[in-house]
């Protein structure tokens, strides 16, 4: 491979890219090209892995290795790519449906291992290359083709359930959000286990009001709380509200700009009870949290395999005859 | 072995075979006592063939007739293809063992038994109104009823173990007793105990103590007065182990990774039968052999088609529900045309059916079993041994042609187990991977013009990136089509390269002549049965004679002309006739079938009673 430094051009495979005009997908697209050249490793050493949906075509724009697998088992397909090749960058890209419903089993069971993947779940509230269905993070009483008298699916909140599962990244970032989405890939790029960033973006046929409040540049910094590690939780267009915990619930309370209340907790990624607590924030209650939630070290399940066989996988030990003469061989001469 | 000098006369007889069957309940160590009488008849020169048949209660209520465990094994001074029909011998631990055993027993068979496990509430358990012992009603079988508890405890009266731990020692009583039987060597048992118990020496020297007892027993008393004497079967040198079909297909994967110089990449989930071969490889786990234990079958047959992407031999193993969830990830397989091995140990179905009984009834499932247009390659393991040669081939083929290659298997072959010559690297068949043109000149389906295999190329390898997927392809380039002619065009390039497999078939063997009044047609497991029932026949000068078919899909080029010089086929199966279904289709035949759906191996005594029903109407 040449020395030169990739650039997120680079990461382009140069396909006609069929998503619909303005989709989300297109920013995550270009944030996570960016993301793979600042990895710096070369090309042949990434593989971009996904299920079936909208996001799932991702592998055919970026010009690693890619697999585009079925419906639901982006995870298993890329276990065994990061098992059998633990240096290789192992990035997932799915979705609501194909991430948590489908192929719900396999998050529990990926970031129960903390394998190291890189997993992106694009949320857009619905099955859009089906055309409009319910999926599980579609919003009580939202009217899809599938529930046409409005859902009424508890849903799931995807960076919730990540960090009550114990992920040990979790993050959750908005498509339209370039600077501080990019930030939170970066360092999921440079998580050893499993890293899970949810981003939340639009279906423009299907969902296209869905998070335009915490996009508009008028009301968006009331409504959005941007989590920052060992900054205290203040938002608010002047800056003037914050989070306290009262008795362990927490609290919204207002101040004036620049005067913050010391009870307003300050953010500590490494609690992961405090990340459970703010990543479970729901409008209108409360503001809606972005950034990276929970940042926790353990090793990763390949660390931990290859550790484990360190100094016996020579070729010698696995020759038939090294493994089957023993105490229960015979030889006949 | 140690002890020869005989203190009375006794008749020692001549035997060319000798069927013997240890049943217990689950917890009398059966399939441990029977295992270390496999070991001994090994090492005393006699082929083998065993099989456990154990309940799929792991303990059901002791001394129950669903708690019976059996373990029978077959040994010889010639070949043996089977663990036999019918018991010479039953070593029966309990009344319900007996009461479950004695209808397969013939009039005159040797019945050996544990006098003291036939209590009242024990006989009330299994059936029996009276003691069967006593009442007579086993006077046409040789009863040989010992009081093995009384006579262990006696022996480890001095040992300061429990009455509990004591009588955990009283199967060894029975081994040591028909070790003597069989002249038998005692080391192999010995050796065992001395490395099962290096922490506890006095269970060590207990359980050595019991085996001696029952050894010495047999030829002190009385009631014993005959020994049979076996020749060793005549074999070829080499180093030889006993090995069941799950291991024998967890070496061939370990084995054909070696051959290749690659990572194994085995991603499995728990299922019986198939599990031991997860536990096999796990315990030889390495940086090159690569376990993961999945949380799901969809999720290990996605592992094991990653780890193919990514390069390395890759296979996993299951039985019928597993494939079935499988069967989605294999069409995925097929159409990002990549390599691996599915060894699919076959069960008693559908559902969850018999799950620790045998059959052969998923290979349409194996050969048709998927959505779309998707041919694979099957092949099917004959015996216990035969596993590890047939998962090797199968591996062979997947990396030459591209292909994922299902291995048959069944629950009789992978507990059933035989001696294993264990082969030389340099003497198994080469792996031949077509060779990588110059980045500059590649495209991701590009084909090699004599497999039709596309190169294998894998993150990792520099100029060679590419996107896999299940969405069609174009021919040569690559990416996504959905041209209509392209996809006939991929559909029959998928088919044709499958088909091309048959240049790996070797002429089919014809046991016996190469014409005549019947063929018998078999595949997978069947194979000993066929082979005995046909010798049977032939002694008796019926015009009979046998092929076993090893690959299913695609099959030998030359059966229909074979099959043509016989005025009639028989397809025996344990299934209703799926062999038989995609022959009458290939070759417009009508062959006739005899098939079995009990979760029990067909026989050899049903294969000739059907080839003497059939020839007698000739």
């Amino acid at each position: 491979m040449e020395k030169t430094k990739l650039t997120a051009k680079d990461f382009s495979s140069g396909l006609p890219v069929k998503w619909c005009p303005g989709c989300g997908d297109f920013a995550i697209l270009n944030m996570i090209q960016k993301t793979l050249a600042g990895m710096g490793l070369p090309l042949e050493k990434y593989a971009v892995i996904s299920g079936i949906g909208c996001s799932s075509r991702f592998p055919y724009y970026v010009s690693t290795y890619g697999f585009h697998s079925i419906h639901g088992r982006a995870l298993p397909v890329a276990t065994g790519v990061k098992l059998s090749n633990p240096d290789l960058a192992v990035w997932v890209i799915t979705g609501d449906g194909d991430g948590l419903s489908i192929g719900g089993n396999h998050m529990l069971h990926t970031i129960r291992r903390n394998i190291g993947l890189k997993v992106v779940l694009f949320n857009n509230r619905i099955y859009g290359l089906t055309k409009g269905q319910a999926s599980p993070t579609t919003q009580p009483g939202s009217k899809t083709k599938t529930t046409p008298l409005g859902s009424i699916d508890y849903p799931f909140n995807p960076a919730r359930f990540a960090v009550g599962l114990d992920c040990t990244f979790v993050a959750r970032g908005i498509d339209t959000d370039i600077a501080g989405t990019s930030v939170i890939l970066e360092r999921a790029s440079k998580h050893n286990g499993t890293a899970f960033v949810e981003v939340l973006q639009k279906c423009l046929p299907f969902t296209d009001k869905e998070f335009d409040p915490l996009k508009d540049p008028a009301v968006k910094e009331d409504l959005l709380l941007r989590v920052e590690h060992g900054k205290p939780l203040v938002f608010g267009k002047n800056r003037d509200k914050g989070i306290a915990l009262r008795n362990f619930r927490p609290e919204i309370i207002t101040f004036k700009p620049g005067a913050v209340p010391a009870e307003v907790a300050v953010y500590d990624e490494t609690n992961a009870e405090l990340a459970y607590l703010i990543s479970g924030f729901t409008q209108p209650e409360f503001p809606t949290p972005i950034g990276v939630f929970k940042v926790t070290q353990k090793p990763s399940y390949e660390e931990l395999y290859y550790q484990q066989v360190a100094g016996i996988g020579d070729t010698k030990a696995h020759e038939l005859e090294t493994l089957l003469t023993g105490p229960d061989a015979w030889e006949i001469k | 072995m140690n002890k020869t000098t005989n203190s009375r006369k006794v008749n020692v007889s001549q035997l060319n075979s000798v069927t013997v069957r240890f049943a217990g309940d689950s917890g009398d160590g059966i399939q441990l006592v029977g295992s270390q009488f496999a070991n001994a008849t090994a090492i005393a020169g006699n082929d083998l063939s065993t099989l456990p048949d154990y309940p799929a209660e792991i303990r059901a209520p002791a001394g129950s007739l669903a708690g019976v465990s059996g373990f029978q094994i077959s040994f010889g001074d010639e070949s043996v293809l089977t663990p036999g029909n019918k018991p010479d011998v039953l070593m029966a631990m309990n009344p319900a063992a007996l009461a479950v055993n004695l209808k397969n027993l013939e009039k005159g068979s040797v019945i050996i038994t544990n006098s003291d496990a036939f209590t009242p509430a024990a006989l009330e358990k299994a059936g029996y109104a009276s003691n069967p012992l006593e009442d007579g009603s086993l006077a046409n079988y040789r009863v040989i009823g010992v009081p093995v508890n009384a006579l262990t405890e006696g022996a480890l009266k001095d040992s300061g173990l429990t009455r509990a731990q004591i009588l955990k020692c009283n199967n060894f009583y029975l081994l040591g007793l028909l070790y003597w039987m069989y002249g038998l060597p005692l080391e192999t048992t010995q050796a065992w105990i001395k490395t099962k118990f290096k922490k506890i020496p006095e269970l060590a020297a207990a359980n050595n103590k019991v085996l001696m007892a029952g050894f010495d027993y047999a030829e002190t008393t009385e009631i014993f007065d005959a020994r049979f004497q076996l020749k060793k079967s005549p074999v070829v040198p080499g180093k030889y182990r006993n090995l069941t079909g799950n291991e024998a297909a967890a070496y061939a994967l370990i084995t054909a990774a070696k051959l290749l110089k690659k990572k194994l990449f085995y991603g499995s989930y728990p299922i019986t039968p198939a599990s031991e071969i997860l536990q096999t490889l796990s315990k030889h786990r390495a940086k090159d052999v690569v376990v993961f234990q999945a949380e799901d079958e969809i999720a290990a047959m996605c592992s094991t088609v990653g780890a193919a992407f990514g390069g390395e031999l890759a296979a996993t193993g299951t039985s019928g529900p597993g494939l079935s969830l499988k069967c989605e990830a294999l069409g995925l397989a097929v159409i990002a045309e990549l390599p691996m091995v599915i060894v699919n140990v076959q069960r008693g179905g559908p559902s969850t059916g018999l799950p620790t009984k045998t059959e052969q009834s998923d290979l349409l499932q194996a050969v048709y079993g998927r959505h779309g247009e998707c041919p694979l390659v099957v092949m099917a393991a004959s015996s216990p041994a035969d596993c590890f040669h047939t998962t090797l081939e199968a591996a062979r083929i997947a990396v030459k042609y591209m292909t994922p290659v299902i291995v048959l298997t069944n629950a009789y072959l992978s507990n059933g187990s035989e001696p294993f010559r264990i082969p030389k690297l340099s003497e198994l068949p080469k792996f031949q991977i077509s060779p990588l043109p110059d980045p500059a000149d590649y495209k991701p389906f590009m084909r090699d013009p004599e497999t039709l295999a596309r190169p294998w190329t894998w993150p990792g390898l520099a100029g060679y990136e590419y996107r896999a997927g299940g969405l069609e392809k174009l021919d040569v380039a690559g990416g996504i089509s959905y041209d209509p002619l392209n996809h006939e065009v991929m559909t029959n390039l998928r088919a044709d390269k499958v088909a091309r497999v048959v240049k790996e078939i070797p002429p089919t063997k014809i046991h016996g002549q190469a014409e005549g009044d019947l063929l018998v047609v078999g595949w997978g497991s069947t194979y000993g049965a066929i082979k005995t029932a046909v010798n049977e026949a032939r002694k008796a000068g019926l015009s009979v004679s046998s092929i076993h078919i090893k690959h299913i899909f695609p099959m030998p080029p030359d059966l229909g002309t074979i099959m043509r010089r016989f005025r009639k086929v028989l397809v025996p199966e344990e299934n209703s006739g799926q062999l038989r279904m995609l022959l009458r289709s290939a070759h417009m035949l009508e062959p006739l079938g005899l098939n079995k759906v009990q979760g029990q191996p067909l026989n050899s005594d049903e294969i000739l009673a059907k080839i003497q029903e059939i020839l007698r109407g000739n």
